[in-house]
């Protein structure tokens, strides 16, 4: 690193050589109006022409975000010059922009609505055409708005950095340029996981989750049983909403606002989580011991199941056919609880709150239907309940700490709490595994060496009674096809694997609240790269905290094996908690 | 996926393999399959995906940004009326609106016969002799709204005799 001699607003800096004018800036003190939040360069680079300033040394104005610092270089970023500049890029953007700001979900977080604010735009400067508007509605997970894109290339350049699947491009050109998956074809038709990382990124409302909240208000308006499940995830999320630092977690205030919402009951999905580990355990012990189908490879991730069943639909074999948690827990709702409280089935509706856009496709896939009923009736995302819970006045940092609902499904422990980071579901099946085939618990319950949140390879063997088991993660399918091709050509060495679908595993879902640093004063300036473990550490402080850490030592998960179920893997169990994969057509439909 | 046949996807493989030490084959591959077959289908993207790594949604991206390539196969005849600065000025809009009028199909589209495409082009570099009018290859300068009959006539006689 070397360092160079820059004057910013006539005040000399020394800063790293190697910085664009734009991160020389921030580390000086100033922040240059934007629309890149500092994300790493994952976008169309320098096309938005925002953050425009003057500097010595070069012709015209410069894109701060690309140009380097030189020794020497003077620049001004208050100049009327590029004050009037960065007003006009920002006053072109919004002449081709849907401004129906008050009816868009993403108002509040929307980036190119607070730097039209920051450089004053105003508006029908340049009035005049729009181009023509696709909306995208079909896909359960996701939905498209054209009018709302400003082409920064951002859901583009995730798409392929976190899965190498570049579902969506730039077509066209000119005036007629959108970003869709190929032939503005919906995302339902085309080889998307629905994942939701494209809407993480999008600075306005361009991308969106497919909202259920309508469908949670019917719900409730129709007198039915309404309960709802939250999975992990959430609660190490959810303060963000409400102005927490990253990484808070507010298990307690979470139930406290969902039950004032309305909700009958209010259960945590790591009781599911749990029943998915003996499910999966049990599983994975028979296909050691009776010569299955290895490596197994989880099954909790429906963007990565979407991406299994289009580009691997040889390897489905290896999938655990276990239902995700959520699913799992909607059956036994549907059935056990209805049961002993009851009820028809057919008035419960589960609502399931999730990390996930994805478990909005899940939960309407036909092979999870059981006896004719969806097992959940609605997901919604982190931020839809933070929208929900904002909607209704509740004032979220007021709330009492609570807990969740007791009977029948209440206990968790610390295994089912760590499913919403990657390696977590692996460590949790593991401390089972250990006792199933040895009889006692694991004495060092922290299988640490696939612990992870970034989005790389972690492998580990553990030493079973002498049967050495190899294991191994990923997250994001960049990372999971290293894997995957391995099994292909036959040469993979491992027994069990865990693949989450976005990048650090739940925590980081496509459903999480943004992260985006104008809109996080109070944070780091590197949080872009530090929120993942925060949040993963929250989850890991709970799971701390249990008394009992592993799944088959959960009281009321043994009551329901000797109650419902009988054993694992049972008749029953197969008809409630298994399910079954497909593989798919990328481009299926065939036009006109 | 409408199905193509085994030959053809054999054709395509063997294109792209001709590209394989290119850094950025991409375009060379597009304009050897828009050559070959005179477009470039879904169908045939996802194969060029497969063989090269590049997205279909990036593919798809550069044959929609070339007029060059097309999605869907041309007619016999390409008319190309070259709509850039120095033929616009000379009343090129006139002519291509006649040929659409006559033809009765737009700009970009293909007659029913698949006799005749329409296409509109950005300069095509011969501003000597605008408005200049490109019929597979054979050019015409000096192009006038009168001239437009005869030379479809032409093209349309020399079908019947052929």
């Amino acid at each position: 690193m070397s360092l160079v001699n820059i004057k910013i607003e006539g005040v000399p800096y020394q800063v790293d050589g190697s910085l664009t004018v734009l991160e020389a800036a921030k580390a000086c003190g100033y922040e240059i109006p934007s629309l890149c939040a500092f994300n790493h360069g994952e976008c169309n680079q320098g096309s938005c022409r925002v953050c425009l300033v003057e500097a010595t040394g070069a012709r015209g104005l410069i894109a701060s975000c690309v140009y380097p610092v030189n020794e020497g270089m003077e620049i001004r970023i208050s100049s009327p010059k590029a004050v009037e500049a960065r007003r006009r890029s920002v006053e072109l953007l919004l002449s081709n922009h849907n401004q129906n700001c008050q009816q868009c979900d993403k108002n509040g977080k929307c980036e190119l609505l607070h730097v039209a604010q920051l450089v004053g735009a105003r508006e029908g400067a340049f009035a005049g055409v729009h181009s023509e508007t696709y909306i995208d509605e079909l896909a359960p997970g996701l939905v498209r708005d054209t009018s709302k894109c400003i082409l920064c290339g951002r859901c583009i350049a995730r798409c392929s950095n976190a899965h190498g699947l570049g579902i969506l491009g730039f077509e066209n050109r000119g005036f007629k340029t959108i970003v869709s998956p190929a032939e503005n074809r919906s995302f339902a038709d085309s080889p998307c996981i629905q994942c939701g990382q494209c809407v993480n990124v999008c600075p306005t409302g361009a991308l969106m989750e497919h909202s259920e909240i309508y469908k949670v208000d019917a719900a409730l308006k129709s007198g039915k049983h309404v309960i709802v499940q939250a999975a992990p995830a959430v609660r190490a999320a959810l303060g963000e909403e409400f102005g927490y630092p990253i990484g808070t977690p507010v298990t307690g205030k979470m139930i406290a606002a969902m039950r004032r919402l309305g909700f009958e009951r209010v259960y945590d999905v790591n009781f599911g989580a749990d029943l998915t580990i003996m499910e999966e355990g049990t599983e994975l012990l028979h296909r050691l011991t009776e010569g299955g189908v290895l490596p197994m490879i989880t099954s909790c991730s429906p963007g990565w199941i979407n991406y299994a069943e289009y580009n691997y639909g040889d390897l489905l074999p290896h999938l655990s056919s276990c239902k995700s948690p959520h699913q799992m827990q909607g059956a036994i709702i549907k059935s056990y609880w209805a049961q002993q409280h009851g009820v028809d089935p057919k008035d419960i509706f589960v609502v399931s709150v999730m990390p996930c856009v994805a478990k909005k496709f899940e939960r309407q896939r036909e092979q999870e239907i059981v006896d004719g009923l969806y097992d959940v009736d609605a997901v919604i995302t982190t931020r839809e309940l933070a929208r929900m819970i904002r909607r209704s006045g509740i004032i979220f940092n007021r709330l009492p700490d609570e807990d969740w609902d007791q009977d029948i499904m209440g206990d968790y422990t610390g295994a089912g709490v760590i499913f919403g980071v990657t390696g977590g579901v692996m460590e949790a099946a593991l401390r089972t595994v250990y006792y199933k085939l040895t009889g006692k618990e694991y004495d060092k319950v922290e299988f640490t060496a696939v612990r992870g949140h970034e989005a790389g390879i972690r492998e580990a063997s553990i030493d079973i009674n002498g049967t050495v088991v190899n294991v191994a993660i990923a997250s994001g399918m960049k990372s999971a096809k290293v894997l995957l091709d391995d099994i292909r050509a036959g040469k993979s060495k491992y027994q069990f694997i865990e693949i989450m679908g976005c990048p650090g595993g739940c925590i980081n879902g496509g459903g999480q609240p943004y992260v985006r640093p104008c809109f996080l004063p109070n944070e780091d300036d590197n949080i872009l790269d530090t929120y993942k473990e925060k949040r993963a550490k929250a989850l890991y402080s709970e799971d701390e905290r249990q008394v009992i850490r592993q799944s088959h030592n959960n009281p009321q998960i043994i009551e329901l094996y000797d109650k419902f179920l009988g054993e694992p893997n049972s008749h029953k169990a197969h008809h409630l908690l298994h399910t079954s994969y497909a593989a798919r057509e990328g481009f299926n439909v065939i036009k006109k | 996926m409408a199905k193509l046949n085994n030959s053809a996807v054999l054709k395509i493989v063997e294109i792209c393999g001709r590209y394989k030490n290119e850094k950025t084959p991409l375009m060379m591959i597009l304009s050897d399959i828009q050559n070959e077959y005179g477009y470039i289908p879904l169908e045939v993207q996802e194969i060029v995906s497969r063989e090269t790594g590049i997205s279909v949604a990036e593919i798809y991206g550069v044959v929609t940004f070339y007029s060059f390539f097309s999605l869907k196969p041309k007619g016999k005849y390409v008319i190309g009326c070259c709509l850039g600065t120095a033929c616009y000025v000379k009343n090129a809009q006139q002519v291509i609106d006649k040929f659409s009028e006559i033809l009765k199909i737009k700009p970009g589209e293909t007659t029913e016969d698949g006799m005749f495409t329409l296409d509109a082009l950005r300069c095509i570099g011969a501003c000597g002799i605008a408005p200049a009018v490109s019929i597979n290859g054979t050019v015409y300068p000096k192009m006038s709204v009168d001239k437009v009959a005869k030379i479809v006539d032409d093209y349309k006689a020399k079908e019947v005799a052929a």
